[in-house]
Formats: structure tokens, C-alpha cells, sequence
């Protein structure tokens, strides 16, 4: 069959156009037309029916239309919202409040507990001098009578007379102690307390710790004095702990108060006790046992109602007021915030007057008792200064624990108001507040969700982007987010606004800088174990943000930015590949600017263009996307008069070609390639009609390339992709063939004018052709062989529509090969029998025209083969 | 003699009301069975007037006053003759609490010179052989709440030299001036007395400053009585040289027993003072006096 000679058909091409032209129509521009960006009307019945979508663009009618794929952007997919949603406005159920209460009324594990200030106390504050105890234990005989109040009380009055007898007059004063005696002796009043509680004596026990409060008065060996309070507090503590939960036991049938009981819960025998002694402390006398006994018995209020502790500390700190030693009063105030946050941590407000009490009275110091006191022992006011510390150290940190979370709660709120009705300067001034608040101790790490919400609230009031960098604040402020998924989070909301409020393309440096910035911390959010679809919406993000780039006519500022970007986001292929596309049309906006002629200085630039390609096309991963790229490239360059850099580009893409995989995965389904590559090839073909030979290759070097390498590549078994290539190359063929092409470059020759129709060339393009035939009737010959005969019909078809159209059938053997294929496609009546009377009818056309004669002829001697 | 005899009132807290009703258990814990010849149960309401050793004389001429005035007395018999089981047998009872006449129940009261007393009594009879058994209990008579809404009525005071009244020698009193207000001098008896106190200046150092809560008790009629003022408590709210110009907090809890509204009768008077003492460190004392109202509201 190596016989067959080729002929192309000499066309006419402009004529053809016109006799087989449309009509043209004016389109109004009410009317429909594919690419007019969608306006829904009736969006609520559309609603219902697209549930579960991720777009919700289609309601947008806005006549800037902007890229389709990034309006994605408009929603969040559902799940998130979803997830929004349960977070932010479900109202918070019963558990969820419970939760959040019991998180307040109780001191995580971040506050440093007293056990451990106190040993660091005990060791400091010591001292070598004699100490004395006092202790009164008949004292309070006839001058508290209401200790035995009631009417339980006449065992208990039995008792105190017992008491009094026992101890009557026993002033024990017991003196020259040493610090260790001292600290033995207070032991053993623990023990004593715990002994007479045990044995029932309630009376001799609230007696004891009334008398260890006492002691705290007194402030003799004033260096020894943080110890003592160690000590006795330790003792208020037990004290307290012991009361506490005698009348928990109380309430213990039927079954255990739980943990958040309420006063309701509690039975009238526990409330009646604890108010007992309630009545009984109010009771003593002095102000200082008062003090720490009641303080020490705080959290007993709990049985009694609801708000009683919230009430109780407020009056307790004002009642510190009264003790005129200014140090006597600060340990007193530890005493009442250590407990206070023990049993409340969340009355900050008492706390807080606390501190600032303790800041009113710090004249005290100075005032002549204080003085006096130091120079009878001796004390030097630097030391004496110290002794404060461990006190002032603990309500402080009573203060500030959780004060961040207050601060940012507020600020969170503020941040909103000032964005309303203020200008970016107090916006600025708050946003520095939060960080001059937020830094200490990462202060931050405890509060992203609020500080998010502070940026989303900025978002929403400022869209202005310029604006919003010009913060001074705003950037050190995304600082704080140093947690990376939350830096992310951050970085995605802004960069969505940035997408949908920025109209305008931009050039502004603190735009372009700060967004910079934004994308790179998204960009290196990737890693391994990031999911596909975040990494395609990460690039989705920044694609929008560099399609917003523009430098104007600065075109080789645009270059320089986007060899920046690609440095910047090369780990993200989406992005490298939009890149691509921007320095394309950037060389193809400068052949605009310069009208299709370049300048010396324009050409270079649109090399350096294409050499950005040429470069980075090689390291993406996606086989479709470096050979389009390469194609697409190819096509700038040539447009662009870069002659070689298009050769380099389209010889790249061939040599590509034989790296395509059989089967490739699209969205997660492995599926065969063929299609594509067959969509590429002829792409590819089409384009290849302008590019002139190289002069130091052969003719056609490129084509020839390209069918070598479709030849040696792998196809799939059974496959007639093979041959439909070059049934598609004969039409490419016949067109180089003609005098003067169908299209061409502007300044650039094409072999049309390289070679100006030499008869060598065109026998190279008809011995290329027949070489092709052969190769396909070969294959139509094997399919005969099988079980084929079906594809062979439809390739003979195939063939037969590419000899009418190309072929120049005046060729008796072309002539003769065209009936033999339509004769071998009818022959197992498997072609369409619609196809072939259109065709029919079409060479009936054909040969009205007036050198397409011969047509008629090859009409008579095709046979429609019906089946009826 | 192993049987034991208890009251146990149903509230917690024994406070009775006129008009309410007593309600509780007698409960007899014995080995064996307990033979008896009825239990009874007796109320009884008392004010106990007492004579100060340093009036005595003068009340001479009134001595009938001074018996115990009864309020309220009833008795009742829970069982009748019969035999108790041995174990533990509670029996219930209900005891309404009802005057005769147009006599009132006073408030419990604890004091010196008067004493107003509830108690209820469980008498078991018995045999010859064996011997009675009783128990006492006693419980607390609240007066009803006073309709009539109470205004308080904010004291205001200032202390200076000046104001002083029983000075020696004014001119040897250091200089001070202490300003301050209750809140109220009609106090409810269940909410605490409060106000503020600022030490403004003060030459001398302040050693302590005190609330001291007097009862004035008066027993006698319209021809002669005896008036006796006596502390029931003293509180401190102020220990050593306080800061200057710093509000101190007054608060002082009504001890209950020891107080009761305010009672005037034909018989007797309670009334109620508070003192608010000032004592410098050269051991001067300087005492303001209010008289209080109390009442329950």
C-alpha cells in the first residue's frame, strides 16, 4: 500500500470561510451567553436544590466578574460553618454553663498554690532571737457569752465552764522560746485543735484557733513574723477544713452533697449548725481572731445561701481596714486572697480592692508607730521592708491570675466599638493595648479565640487594605499568633477579605509587603500531612492575592515580583502555575503596549519572560500542566518574535511526551490519560502550522519529532489513539502544504515563507503524508484480522473525512483509496447511517463548486449501503 | 434504770412563732418494756425578773413585781397509762402555740435582770417503785414581723474634743477628730448594725477602737424602778493606729438570745445601746452613745 500518493487539496481559505460562514446575529445584551456572569433572580427556590454546595456565588450579579474559581471563596464549606456555628451561636447548654462555672469557681493548675510559697517562707524568715507565746485560753470567759448561745447549749455551757475551771487564770505566757520551740509549740496547738475536735470539745477547739489568730497581733521579733503566719494559718486552715466538713457530713444522708451543691440542698440541721457558728465568731472580740476565723471559715457560707461568699469577702477586706500595723494588715489581706481564690477565684473585684486597700494604706509605713516599733527593735527599714514581700507577692498573684483573660474579654468587645465609630489611629491605639496587655507571660497562648475574634472584628469594618497596614500595630499584633494552625486560621481570614473587597489591582508596597508576608505564613503551613483540599484552597487564596498585583506599566517590577512569589510559594504548584500565566500575559501585554513591534529593550524583557517559564515549568509535578504550560509558553514566545525560545519551549514539550502516564489521577480516580493527550496532541499540531523550521534542523523537524514520539510511546493495548494522531496530522500536513496559510504570526515567517511553496518541501509534506496513510491502513488491516471490525469501520470513516477535506481527489489513486474506505467503513453496516447521507449531501455541495467537479464522480461510486 | 426520755422539735432551729404550731417527737429508747402511768407534755412561758444587789433596797416596797410573770402555760397528755415497748418509740405531737386572753408573747430573751423563757416539759409517770422521768427542752419565741415599714434613720457624728461631755480636764485631752455615721439606729434584729468610722486626725495614736453593745434593762412600774445597763458584747473594729481618713467599717451581728426587740411593758423595759469606744494610746476613752431600736421585721 506504499503506493498511495498524497496530494493535498489547494484551499482557498477566505472563500471557504465566507460560503460556510454563520450568520452573524448581534447578541443583545439581556440575552444568554455562556460567559456573562450568572444572575439568579429567584435564589430561594434555587436554595433548597443546592444545598450541600460549596458556592454560594450565585447570587452574585456583580458586573466586575471575577474568577470564577476563587468565588469558592465566597463560603466556607459547610462543615466549617457547621463547626462555626456550634461554636459561636449555640446557645450554651446546661452542662456547658455548669462547665463554665466550675471553671471559674475553681484555681487551675496555672496559679501557683500557697504550698509552695510556704516552705520558701519558712526558710527565709527566721530568726535567732527569743520568741514568747501568750496565750489566754480563760479570756474569753464572760466577755462572749453568746459562745454559749442556743439551746443545744447546755451541754455545751457545761463544757465551757469545764473549760474555764480547767484553765482558769492559766495565762500561759510562755517565754525565751526558740524558733524551733516556737514552731513546736504551734504544732502542738494543731495537734491539740485536731485532739479536742476529735473529742467532741467544739468550743476548746474554735478556742485554740482564736487564740493562734491572736498571736498575730503581735509583732514582736518582727522578722520572725511571715513564719509565724505560716504556721498559724496552717492551723486557720485546718481549723476551717475540719468545720467545713463536719457540716458537709451533715448532709450526707441520704446520699453525699455533691461538689456543686447549693444551699438549697443543704438540710436545716447543717444550716442551723453553721450558723451557729457563724453567731459564735461574729461574736469574739477581737478584730484580729475575727478577722481570720471568719476568713478561715469562708467557705462554710456555701451552706448557707447562694451568695453568701460574695458577699462575705467585700466586708472581710473592708474590715482589714482596721488594723492599724500596715504589716499585721497585709498578711491578713494574703490570708483573705489566698482563700478567697481557694473558694472564689472569680471575685476579682475583692482582689482587686485588696491591692489597691494595700496601696492606700502604705503611708502607714511611715507613719511614727511603725517607726517607733523598728527603732525599739532594732530593725532596719530595708528589712523590715522585705518582710511585706511574700505578702504583696501573693495577692498579686492573686490579682493577676486570669487577669489577661478579663482584659482580652474586654478588649475583645471594645475593639468592635472603636472599629464602628472610630478611625484606624484609635483602632491602632487599642490594638497596641492588647498587645502591650497580651505579651507578658505569653499572655496570648491563653487567648486566641478572643484575639481571632479581634481580627475578624477589624476585618469586618476595614477593607481598605492600605488603611489597615498603615496600622502600626496590626502586623506586630499577628505576632501573638504564634500557635501555627491558628496563625493560618488568621492568615486565611484575611486573605479571604483581601479576595473579596480588593477591587482594584495594586501596587501599594505595605499592601504588597504585609499580604506578602500573610501568604508566605500560609505557604509554609504546608507540610506533609496537609490535606489536598486545603492546600488547594491555600492556593486559591494566594492566586487571588497575586492576580491583584499589578505594577501598572512597571512591567519589569511585575517580573521581579513574580520571580519573588515563586521564591516564596514554590512548594505550592497551583500557585507556580498561575505564576506562569501572569509572566505569560505579561508578555503578552508588553507585544500589546508596543504594538507587536518590540523595542531592544522590550525584546529581552520578553525573553527574560519566557526564561521565567522555561524554568520554572520543569518543577511542577503534573504532566498535563508542564506540557500545556510548555504549549502555552511556546505560543507566547512565538508570538513575541522569540523564535528559539518557542523551538526550546515545543521541543521540550516532545520530549515530554514519551513521560505521560498511561493513566493519571483526576480528583482521586486513577483514569487513562489517553483523552488528554489526544486533546494535547492536536492542540499542539494546530499550533505547529506557525512554527517556522529551525534552519539548522530538517524540514518539518518538529512534526517529525512529535509523530516519532507518538510512534515509540506506550499506548494502551487495543488502542487506535495512535493511528487517530496521524489521521490528525494529514489535515496539519495538507494545511503547510498550502500557498498561504490559514493563520499567521505578525512578524514571524513561517515555512509558507521560508520555503515560498519549493516543490522539495511540499514532496517532503506528501511523502510524510503517504508514509502516514501506509501506517494507518496497516492498522485498518490487523483490525480486520480481529474481532474489530467495528473500529475499523469507524477509522476508515475517520480516514475517508480526511481525504475529502485535505486530499486532492482529482488523484486517481487518492480518488480510488477514498471509495475503497468508504466502501470498507459501510461494508459491516456499522457507521451511522445519518453521518453518511450528510456526507453525501456535503460532496454533492462540494461538487457544485467550480473545480470541484470531479467530486460528482467519486459521488456515483459511493454506495449508501441501507439496511432496510 | 435504762429508759431515757428526749424531745426532738421538728425545726432545726426551734424558733416558734405565736399562733404556729410545736410540732415533734417524745422518743423513749429503752432495753425493755417501760411500764408508766401517762406522759405529758407542759409549755410554759416565763419572764423572770431579777433584782441588781445595788437596787434592792429600793425595791423592797414592790417585791410582788418581781415574781415571774407567766405568758403562756399548757399541758397535755401524749399517752395514757399503759406500757411503752422496749426499743425506741417516738411519739409524735403537735402543740399550738396560743395565748389566753389578751396576754402577748415576748421575744426569747437572755439577759441579766430579765429573762424571757420557753420550755417545754415531758413528764413520765410512774409507778412507786420507779422513779419519775422528765426532760426539758426549750425553744425560741420570735415575735411576729412589725407591719409597718421601717425607715432608717442614717446617723451621722462627729468626735472632737469638743463634743465631749464628763470631761475632767479638756484642756489636757490630746486633740482628735473622729467622724463617722450608722446607718440606721431602728436596726432589724437579723441584719447586722452597720456604718463607717474615719479616724481624720488624731495627735495621739489610736490603741482600739470598739463597738460595745449595752442592754438596758428597767424593772419597776410608774412609782419607782430599777434601770441597770450592762454590756452584752464588745467588738473591735479597729486594732492599733489605724490609717487616717481610711472609712472603717462599723458591723456588729445582734447576738441572738442576748437581744430581742425592743420591749417596754408595764412591768419591765429591755432596751438596747450601742457604744462606739475610742480608746488612745495614752489610755484615754472616748465613748459615743446610741440608743438603738431594735425590731423584726
Amino acid at each position: 500500500m506504499a503506493a498511495v500518493q498524497w496530494h493535498s487539496r489547494a484551499r482557498r481559505y477566505e472563500s471557504e470561510l465566507q460560503s460556510c460562514g454563520l450568520e452573524v446575529a448581534p447578541v443583545e445584551f439581556s440575552d444568554y451567553h455562556p460567559l456573562k456572569s450568572i444572575t439568579v433572580t429567584d435564589s430561594k427556590s434555587r436554595r433548597g436544590a443546592r444545598k450541600g454546595s460549596t458556592s454560594s456565588s450565585s447570587s452574585s450579579s456583580s458586573s466586575v466578574a471575577p474568577d470564577p474559581l476563587s468565588s469558592m471563596l465566597d463560603g466556607t464549606d459547610p462543615l466549617s460553618m457547621f463547626a462555626a456555628a456550634s461554636a459561636s451561636e449555640s446557645p450554651p447548654t446546661l452542662s456547658q454553663s455548669r462547665k463554665r462555672r466550675e471553671k471559674e469557681d475553681e484555681v487551675g493548675v496555672d496559679f501557683e498554690p500557697w504550698s509552695s510559697k510556704r516552705g520558701e517562707i519558712l526558710a527565709r524568715f527566721t530568726t535567732t532571737e527569743k520568741l514568747s507565746i501568750n496565750l489566754f485560753m480563760g479570756s474569753e470567759k464572760g466577755k462572749a457569752p453568746s459562745l454559749a448561745s442556743s439551746a443545744v447549749s447546755e451541754k455545751v455551757r457545761t463544757r465551757l465552764e469545764e473549760l474555764d475551771d480547767l484553765e482558769e487564770g492559766s495565762q500561759r505566757e510562755l517565754l525565751n522560746l526558740s524558733q524551733q520551740d516556737y514552731v513546736n509549740r504551734i504544732e502542738e496547738l494543731n495537734q491539740s485543735l485536731k485532739e479536742a475536735w476529735a473529742s467532741d470539745q467544739k468550743v476548746k477547739a474554735l478556742k485554740i484557733v482564736i487564740q493562734c489568730s491572736k498571736l498575730l497581733s503581735d509583732t514582736a521579733v518582727i522578722q520572725f513574723y511571715p513564719s509565724k503566719f505560716v504556721l498559724i494559718t496552717d492551723i486557720l486552715d485546718t481549723f476551717g477544713r475540719l468545720v467545713y466538713e463536719r457540716i458537709w457530713s451533715m448532709c450526707s444522708d441520704p446520699r453525699p452533697l455533691p461538689d456543686s451543691f447549693t444551699a438549697d440542698e443543704v438540710n436545716d440541721t447543717a444550716k442551723e449548725t453553721c450558723l451557729n457558728w457563724f453567731f459564735k465568731i461574729a461574736s469574739i472580740r477581737e478584730l484580729i481572731p475575727r478577722l481570720y476565723v471568719e476568713v478561715a471559715l469562708l467557705k462554710c457560707n456555701r451552706f448557707l445561701t447562694k451568695c453568701g461568699i460574695q458577699e462575705t469577702v467585700p466586708r472581710l477586706t473592708a474590715m482589714i481596714r482596721g488594723i492599724g500595723d500596715p504589716l499585721v494588715a497585709v498578711y491578713a489581706r494574703a490570708y483573705l486572697c489566698r482563700i478567697g481564690m481557694e473558694v472564689a477565684p472569680h471575685l476579682k473585684d475583692s482582689l482587686n480592692k485588696n491591692f489597691f486597700d494595700l496601696l492606700g494604706t502604705f503611708r502607714q509605713i511611715h507613719g511614727d508607730s511603725v517607726q517607733n516599733q523598728l527603732v525599739l527593735q532594732r530593725v532596719e527599714i530595708p528589712v523590715y521592708l522585705t518582710l511585706y514581700s511574700p505578702a504583696i507577692h501573693w495577692i498579686l498573684q492573686c490579682v493577676s491570675y486570669r487577669a489577661p483573660e478579663d482584659y482580652i474579654n474586654c478588649a475583645e468587645i471594645w475593639v468592635e466599638f472603636t472599629c464602628r465609630h472610630f478611625t484606624k489611629r484609635e483602632v491602632n491605639t487599642v490594638l497596641s493595648d492588647i498587645i502591650k496587655h497580651m505579651t507578658p507571660d505569653r499572655a496570648f497562648e491563653d487567648a486566641y479565640p478572643q484575639l481571632q475574634s479581634v481580627i475578624r472584628k477589624i476585618l469586618t469594618y476595614f477593607h481598605d487594605f492600605s488603611v489597615l497596614f498603615s496600622m502600626e500595630r496590626f502586623l506586630p499584633f499577628m505576632d501573638m499568633f504564634q500557635k501555627d494552625s491558628v496563625r493560618v486560621g488568621v492568615c486565611l481570614s484575611i486573605m479571604d477579605v483581601f479576595i473579596k473587597h480588593q477591587q482594584e489591582p495594586t501596587r501599594d508596597p505595605v499592601i504588597l509587603n504585609a499580604l506578602l508576608h500573610v501568604c508566605k505564613t500560609m505557604h509554609d503551613s504546608v507540610n506533609a500531612l496537609t490535606l489536598e483540599d486545603e492546600k488547594r484552597s491555600l492556593a486559591l487564596l494566594i492566586n487571588g492575592f497575586i492576580r491583584m498585583v499589578s505594577f501598572g506599566r512597571d512591567f519589569e517590577q511585575q517580573l521581579s515580583f513574580c520571580v519573588e512569589a515563586r521564591a516564596t510559594f514554590c512548594n505550592l504548584e497551583p500557585v507556580l502555575v498561575q505564576l506562569i500565566h501572569t509572566v505569560n500575559q505579561l508578555a503578552m501585554e508588553t507585544r500589546r503596549v508596543m504594538r507587536g513591534s518590540h523595542s531592544r529593550k522590550t525584546a529581552a524583557f520578553v525573553r527574560a519572560c519566557a526564561a521565567y517559564s522555561f524554568i520554572t515549568i520543569p518543577s511542577l509535578t503534573s504532566i498535563f500542566s508542564r506540557l500545556n504550560l510548555y504549549l502555552l509558553s511556546g505560543q507566547v514566545a512565538l508570538a513575541n518574535q522569540c523564535l528559539s525560545q518557542a523551538d526550546a519551549f515545543l521541543k521540550a514539550a516532545v520530549s515530554v511526551l514519551p513521560e505521560v502516564p498511561r493513566s493519571i489521577s483526576i480528583e482521586g480516580k486513577l483514569r487513562s490519560s489517553e483523552g488528554f493527550l489526544l486533546d494535547f496532541i492536536n492542540n499542539f499540531l494546530s499550533a505547529l502550522l506557525v512554527v517556522p523550521d529551525h534552519p539548522e534542523a530538517g524540514v518539518l523537524f518538529l512534526v517529525r519529532g512529535l509523530l516519532n514520539m507518538v510512534q515509540d510511546y506506550t499506548w494502551e493495548d487495543n488502542s487506535d489513539a495512535k493511528v487517530h494522531v496521524y489521521i490528525s496530522a494529514l489535515p496539519l500536513l495538507a494545511a503547510m502544504s498550502q500557498e498561504s496559510y490559514l493563520y499567521s504570526i505578525p512578524k514571524v515567517d513561517s515555512n509558507e515563507t521560508l520555503y515560498g511553496g519549493d516543490p522539495k518541501f511540499l514532496a517532503e509534506i506528501n511523502k510524510l503524508c503517504e508514509t502516514l496513510i501506509g501506517q494507518v491502513l496497516d492498522h485498518l488491516k490487523t483490525l480486520g484480522r480481529d474481532e474489530s471490525i467495528h473500529r475499523q469501520g469507524s477509522l476508515a470513516f475517520s480516514l475517508f473525512g480526511c481525504l475529502l477535506a485535505h486530499g486532492d481527489l482529482r488523484n486517481n489513486k487518492l480518488n480510488q483509496l477514498a471509495v475503497n474506505l468508504w466502501n470498507l467503513s459501510h461494508k459491516q453496516g456499522y457507521c451511522n447511517t445519518r453521518t453518511s447521507v450528510r456526507t453525501l449531501e456535503f460532496i454533492k455541495h462540494q461538487a457544485q463548486q467550480p473545480d470541484m467537479v470531479h467530486l460528482s464522480d467519486v459521488l456515483h461510486r459511493l454506495t449508501l449501503q441501507s439496511r432496510t | 434504770m435504762s429508759a431515757s426520755l428526749d424531745i426532738r422539735l421538728k425545726r432545726a432551729n426551734k424558733v416558734y412563732h405565736e399562733g404556729e404550731v410545736l410540732a415533734g417527737v417524745v422518743a423513749i429508747v429503752s432495753k425493755e418494756a417501760v411500764q408508766h402511768q401517762g406522759i405529758t407534755l407542759t409549755m410554759e412561758g416565763i419572764v423572770n425578773l431579777q433584782l441588781s444587789s445595788k437596787s434592792v433596797g429600793v425595791f423592797e416596797a414592790f417585791y410582788n413585781s418581781v415574781k415571774p410573770i407567766q405568758l403562756i402555760t399548757s399541758n397535755i397528755e401524749v399517752v395514757k397509762q399503759g406500757k411503752v415497748p422496749g426499743g425506741k418509740t417516738e411519739i409524735p405531737f403537735e402543740f399550738p402555740l396560743h395565748t389566753k386572753g389578751n396576754k402577748v408573747l415576748y421575744e426569747t430573751y437572755h439577759g441579766v435582770f430579765v429573762n424571757i423563757q420557753y420550755t417545754l416539759r415531758c413528764d413520765m409517770k410512774r409507778s412507786l417503785l420507779a422513779k419519775d422521768l422528765s426532760k426539758t427542752c426549750e425553744f425560741m419565741v420570735h415575735c411576729l414581723p412589725q407591719k409597718a415599714k421601717l425607715q432608717p434613720t442614717p446617723v451621722d457624728f462627729t468626735i472632737t474634743p469638743e463634743t465631749l461631755q464628763n470631761v475632767r480636764e479638756r484642756s489636757l485631752l490630746p486633740k482628735f477628730l473622729i467622724r463617722g455615721h450608722l446607718d440606721a439606729t431602728n436596726c432589724v434584729i437579723t441584719k447586722p448594725l452597720t456604718g463607717e468610722l474615719v479616724v481624720e486626725s488624731s495627735d495621739v495614736a489610736i490603741k482600739s477602737i470598739e463597738l460595745q453593745l449595752v442592754r438596758v434593762e428597767t424593772c419597776g412600774c410608774a412609782e419607782g424602778y430599777a434601770r441597770d445597763a450592762t454590756e452584752i458584747q464588745n467588738i473591735q473594729i479597729a486594732e492599733g493606729d489605724v490609717c487616717h481618713s481610711l472609712p472603717i467599717p462599723i458591723y456588729m451581728v445582734f447576738p441572738r438570745l442576748f437581744t430581742c426587740p425592743t420591749l417596754e411593758t408595764i412591768n419591765f423595759k429591755v432596751e438596747f445601746e450601742v457604744n462606739v469606744v475610742i480608746v488612745l494610746h495614752d489610755e484615754h476613752l472616748i465613748t459615743e452613745n446610741f440608743p438603738l431600736k431594735l425590731c423584726r421585721a
